[in-house]
C-alpha cells in the first residue's frame, strides 16, 4: 500500500507528480490510498505525513493526450473524495491502452466526465453568482463578495476574475479559502464567514432589483427554466432573487389584468390599476396565481395548492389551518374527516356552508411519511407568514364582516401574531378594515380528544361559538 | 426650439431608478441576451474593467426562464414611430423617460464592477430623427470604450435609416450589432409597422455585412485595423402577430442567415402588452410555438437541414410545425423510409437526423465507434434517454422489429398531453 498526501483539494500538480512516480513503476491503482493533510482521523492516520511513493526514476517521462490533461484539471476540483482514485485508475488505463480518452462509452471516463461537468457547472455559477458590494476604506473603493461554491475551484478562478476586474480592488470570501486582489497580485487568506464579508447593503443593489423585476416578463412565467438554471441554494448570497416569490405570485394576474384591459384608445391617462374591478375575476386570477406559489417549501411534496371556495362576496369566512390528506388530493378545503366534523356542527348552529367562504391559513398540505400514510403535520411559523400574504388578498377581495378562525394557526395567520384561544374565545376582535374576527377551536381538535364524555362536551361548544357568529349575521 | 422630449423629461423629474425601470420594462421584448461569440480580450493593462473569454455567462435568470447578461435598455422609450406591437408606439399610453448617455455609462459600470452583467445592449426608440438617435446611442459605447477603456460586451441596436457614417462608428465600439426586421412578411410589416420599410431595413443590414467583411478583409492584411463588430449581427422576428405561418418564418429565417451572414435569428413570441394596440390579438403568447421555431433554427444551424428540409415537418394544412413533437421527431416520422439508422456504420449527417441523437452526443458515438462495436447500452451512456432513439437506431443487439412502420409510433413517442399552461 503506498500512501500519498496531497497539500491542498486541488491540488492538481501534486496529483500529477506522484501518479507519474506511480504508474511507472507499475503501481496497481487498488494499491495507492489519496488523502488530504487534514483528515488525520482515518485508519492510516499514523502512517500520515510520510508519503511513500516507489523512488524515481530518470525514465518517468511519459505523454498523455491533452484531453486526459484536461480532464483531470477539472476533475480534481470535486469534492468526491475517491476523484484522486479514478483519474489515478484512468491515467493507467490510458498509459495501456492509448485509445481510452475516445472511447466515451467507457463507464470509467463516464464517471470522470461527470464530475468533471459538475465542476465545469460550478464554475460557471461562480462567475455568473459572485455579487461584489462596495466598501470604501482609507485607500478608496473595495470590492468584497461573499460566495459558496459547492466544490475546491475558487484558486482556479481567480484568474478570471483578476483579468476581468484588473483595476479593481476586490475580494472573494468562501468558507474554504479567500482570494483578494490589490490591482497587483493575487494573495490567498483562509475560509471567512458570511459575517466577514462587509456591508449588508450596497446602494446600487437598489437599482440592479429594480432592474431585475423590470426586465421579467410576467406573460412569460417559466418558473421551472429558472430554477434549473439558478437553483435555490443559490438564492441567499443573490440580492435579487428575495423578489422572485413575489414577481411570480403577482405574475398571472398581471397577465390576466394586461389581457383584460380592453385596447386602450391613445392619449388616455394612466390605465386602470390591475386590480380588475370585477372581484370573481380578481379572485380567479388570485388563485391561478396561487398554483404556481413558491413563498415556503411545502409546495414541493404537497399533490396541490388548496385554495378557499365560497361566494367572493360572502359576508362570513372561515379560516382553517391547512389542507390534510384528502383536501390535498380534492384540491377543495374541509372535506376531510374534519370537514365532515364542521359541517355537522354548522349545520346544528343553522349557517349554510354555501353562503360562507371557507379557507385554509396555509395553503399546501404539510406530511410525514408513515409507511403508507401521510401524516399530517403542523404548519410552522414561518410558513404561516409566508402564506399570509395570499390570504391578505383573499380577505381583501371577499371583504367579509365576520371572519371565523379555527384554531391557533389560522388567529396567528389573521393577526401576525400567536393568539391563546382559551384568552380570546367567545369574543369578537375588531379588525383593522372593520370586520370581527372570532378565534375557537379547529374541529380536527376534537377529533383528537380520546375521552368520548369530554369530546361530546367540547362539540358542544364548539357549536354554540358558531350559532353566536350565525346570530351576527 | 427645445425638444419635445426634454419638455416631458423636465416636467416630471423622475429618479434613476424610476427610469430604469420604465426604460428596462420597454426594453424586454427584444429577446436577445447573447454576450457570446466576440473577441477574446480582458483588462489587463488597461485603465478599465471588463474581459469577454468566449463563452457568453448568464449572470441571472428571471423568473421569466430568461438569462439576464446584459444590462438591456432602451436610452428613451419615446418614439415618433407608431408599430401596433410595440409598448413604445407613438400612441401607447405608457410612462416616457429618457436617460442621457452618461446614465448609461455609469449605470453600466457601477452594475458591471459589481458582477451583475456582462456587458451592454442599448436600443432606443426613435427621437426627433434616425440620426439623431443613433448619434447618442453611439456616444454611450464611444465614451464606455474610450473614456472608460471598458472592455466587456456591447450590443447595439441600428437604426436602419441612419447615416451609414454612424452605423460604421457603432460596428467600431459594438461587440454585436443588430436590426430587426419585426415581422416575417412585407404584408404584416405593411400592417403592423406602416412606418417601417423591409427594404431599407435589409439594405441597412447588407450594409453591416459589407463592413463586417471589410473589416475581416482589412485585418487579414494589416494586424492593426480596427476590427468592425466581432460578434456579428442579428435580427429578431415577432412571432404570433401576424398571419405568417411557421413555413414563411423558416424560410425568411433562412433566406436572411443567406443574405446577410447572420449570427442569429431570435423570435420573440407576440406577448400582450400594457396598453396594447386594438389591431392586435390580446391572448397569451404562443411561447410553445416559439420554442419549436427555435428548434427549428438548431436544426438548420447545426444539424444540417435545409430550410426545405425543416419546411417538409410542418402540417400541410396549417404550415405550422406540430406543437406537440419537436420539428425532427416530426421530419423523421414523415421520412421514415431514411430509419433506422446503424449505429456503427452511419455516416455522421445521417446520425445527426436521428430524432433525441445531438451533436455532441453524435460525436461521442463516433469516437466511440473506432474503439467498440456499440451495443444499446452503449448507445445510452452517451446520451440523455435511448429511449426515444431506439425505433430509429440499430446497435450491435439492437434493431427496431417493425417499429419505424407502426402507425401509432407518433403516439408512442410524443409526450402525453399536458395543459398548456405547464410549459409556459
Amino acid at each position: 500500500m503506498h500512501r500519498v498526501t496531497l497539500t491542498a483539494p486541488d491540488d492538481f500538480d501534486g496529483w500529477r507528480a506522484a501518479a507519474r512516480r506511480l504508474v511507472v513503476a507499475g503501481v496497481d491503482p487498488a494499491d495507492v490510498l489519496w488523502s488530504l493533510p487534514d483528515e488525520s482521523d482515518d485508519l492510516f492516520g499514523a502512517m500520515a505525513g510520510d508519503d511513500d511513493l516507489p523512488p524515481e526514476r530518470g525514465s518517468a517521462e511519459f505523454s498523455v493526450p491533452r484531453a486526459f490533461v484536461d480532464l483531470a484539471q477539472s476533475a480534481i476540483l470535486h469534492r468526491a473524495p475517491e476523484r484522486f482514485s479514478l483519474l489515478y485508475a484512468l491515467l493507467c488505463r490510458v498509459r495501456a491502452r492509448p485509445g481510452t480518452m475516445e472511447d466515451r462509452a467507457d463507464p470509467l471516463l463516464g464517471r470522470i466526465e461527470a464530475l468533471a461537468k459538475t465542476v465545469r457547472r460550478d464554475i460557471h455559477k461562480i462567475r455568473a453568482f459572485v455579487r461584489f458590494r462596495a466598501v470604501e476604506d482609507p485607500q478608496g473603493t473595495r470590492f468584497v463578495a461573499w460566495f459558496e461554491p459547492d466544490h475546491h475551484i475558487v484558486r482556479a478562478n481567480a484568474g478570471f476574475f483578476a483579468r476581468r476586474f484588473a483595476t479593481m480592488r476586490w475580494s472573494i470570501l468562501t468558507p474554504e479559502i479567500s482570494i483578494h486582489w490589490d490591482g497587483d497580485t493575487l494573495q490567498e487568506g483562509p475560509g471567512a464567514t458570511r459575517g466577514e464579508a462587509g456591508p449588508d447593503e450596497d446602494p446600487v443593489e437598489g437599482l440592479w432589483r429594480g432592474y431585475y423585476a423590470a426586465i421579467f416578463n410576467p406573460a412569460r412565467l417559466k418558473t421551472r427554466a429558472m430554477m434549473s438554471e439558478m437553483p435555490k441554494k443559490y438564492w441567499r448570497n443573490l440580492p435579487e432573487a428575495s423578489l422572485i416569490p413575489e414577481l411570480v405570485a403577482g405574475a398571472q394576474a398581471r397577465e390576466a389584468a394586461m389581457i383584460a384591459t380592453a385596447p386602450a384608445s391613445p392619449r388616455r391617462a394612466n390605465p386602470p390599476p390591475s386590480q380588475a374591478k370585477d372581484s370573481g375575476a380578481a379572485w380567479r386570477a388570485l388563485r391561478d396565481a396561487a398554483k404556481d406559489c413558491i413563498r415556503c417549501p411545502l409546495h414541493r411534496d404537497a399533490t396541490q395548492m388548496v385554495f378557499g371556495e365560497g361566494p367572493v362576496d360572502a359576508p362570513l369566512m372561515f379560516v382553517g389551518e391547512q389542507p390534510g390528506d384528502q383536501e390535498d388530493l380534492a384540491g377543495r378545503p374541509f372535506v376531510g374527516p374534519a370537514g365532515q366534523l364542521f359541517d355537522d356542527a354548522l349545520a346544528q348552529a343553522g349557517i349554510d356552508r354555501s353562503h360562507a367562504y371557507v379557507t385554509n391559513a396555509v395553503k399546501h398540505f404539510k406530511f410525514q411519511w408513515r409507511g403508507k400514510h401521510r401524516l399530517h403535520q403542523g404548519p410552522n411559523a414561518g410558513e404561516i407568514e409566508a402564506c399570509r400574504w395570499w390570504l391578505d388578498r383573499e380577505r381583501a377581495i371577499v371583504r367579509p364582516r365576520l371572519i371565523v378562525a379555527l384554531g391557533a394557526s389560522a388567529g396567528r395567520a389573521i393577526l401576525g401574531r400567536a393568539v391563546t384561544i382559551a384568552r380570546v374565545r367567545g369574543q369578537a376582535i375588531t379588525m383593522e378594515d372593520g370586520s370581527q374576527l372570532w378565534v375557537t377551536v379547529h374541529p380536527s381538535y376534537l377529533l383528537r380528544l380520546p375521552d368520548a364524555g369530554r369530546r361530546a362536551e367540547e362539540q358542544t361548544r364548539f357549536v354554540e361559538d358558531l350559532r353566536l357568529v350565525g346570530s351576527m349575521l | 426650439m427645445v425638444p419635445r422630449e426634454h419638455i416631458m423629461n423636465d416636467m416630471v423629474q423622475l429618479s434613476t431608478r424610476q427610469k430604469l425601470e420604465i426604460l428596462a420594462d420597454a426594453a424586454k421584448y427584444d429577446a436577445s441576451c447573447a454576450s457570446s461569440g466576440t473577441t477574446k480580450r480582458d483588462s489587463r493593462g488597461g485603465k478599465g474593467v471588463g474581459s469577454t473569454e468566449g463563452m457568453g455567462i448568464c449572470h441571472a435568470y428571471a423568473p421569466d426562464g430568461r438569462c439576464i447578461s446584459l444590462l438591456k435598455i432602451l436610452l428613451t422609450n419615446s418614439c415618433i414611430f407608431d408599430c401596433h406591437y410595440c409598448i413604445n408606439r407613438r400612441s401607447s399610453d405608457v410612462r416616457r423617460a429618457r436617460f442621457t448617455a452618461a446614465e448609461v455609462v455609469d449605470l453600466t459600470l457601477s452594475f458591471y464592477r459589481r458582477n451583475y452583467i456582462e456587458g451592454l445592449f442599448l436600443s432606443s426608440g426613435i427621437i426627433r430623427s434616425s440620426d439623431y438617435t443613433m448619434e447618442q446611442m453611439v456616444e454611450v459605447a464611444r465614451s464606455l470604450r474610450e473614456d472608460h477603456d471598458f472592455r466587456g460586451y456591447i450590443h447595439l441596436k441600428t437604426i436602419p435609416d441612419a447615416d451609414p457614417e454612424l452605423m460604421r462608428l457603432a460596428g467600431l465600439h459594438a461587440d454585436r450589432l443588430s436590426i430587426n426586421v419585426e415581422l416575417p412578411t412585407q404584408a404584416g410589416l405593411r400592417k403592423l409597422a406602416p412606418e417601417k420599410d423591409g427594404g431599407r431595413i435589409e439594405s441597412a443590414m447588407g450594409r453591416m455585412r459589407t463592413e463586417m467583411e471589410e473589416g475581416q478583409e482589412a485585418r487579414r492584411k494589416y494586424r492593426s485595423a480596427p476590427r468592425f463588430a466581432p460578434a456579428g449581427q442579428s435580427t429578431q422576428m415577432i412571432v404570433g402577430a401576424d398571419e405568417a405561418d411557421d413555413r414563411a418564418i423558416i424560410t425568411r429565417a433562412s433566406s436572411l442567415y443567406d443574405r446577410h451572414r447572420l449570427r442569429r435569428v431570435y423570435y420573440s413570441a407576440f406577448s400582450p402588452i400594457p396598453s396594447p394596440s386594438a389591431v392586435l390579438p390580446l391572448k397569451r403568447p404562443p411561447l410553445l410555438r416559439e420554442h419549436r421555431l427555435y428548434q427549428s433554427d438548431w436544426m438548420m444551424r447545426f444539424y444540417g437541414y435545409e430550410a426545405q428540409d425543416v419546411a417538409a415537418a410542418t402540417d400541410p394544412a396549417t404550415g405550422c410545425l406540430p406543437l406537440d413533437i419537436d420539428p425532427k421527431l416530426a421530419w423523421a416520422l414523415r421520412h421514415r423510409a431514411t430509419f433506422p439508422v446503424d449505429v456503427n456504420r452511419a455516416p455522421r449527417e445521417m446520425l445527426l437526423r436521428v430524432p433525441g441523437l445531438g451533436v455532441k452526443a453524435v460525436d461521442r458515438i463516433l469516437a466511440s465507434r473506432r474503439h467498440r462495436r456499440l451495443r444499446l447500452d452503449d448507445v445510452a451512456r452517451l446520451t440523455t434517454s435511448v429511449k426515444k432513439i431506439r425505433p430509429f437506431l440499430i446497435a450491435a443487439d439492437w434493431r427496431p422489429v417493425g417499429l419505424a412502420e407502426r402507425a401509432d409510433l407518433r403516439a408512442m413517442l410524443a409526450p402525453p398531453a399536458r395543459q398548456l399552461y405547464l410549459f409556459a
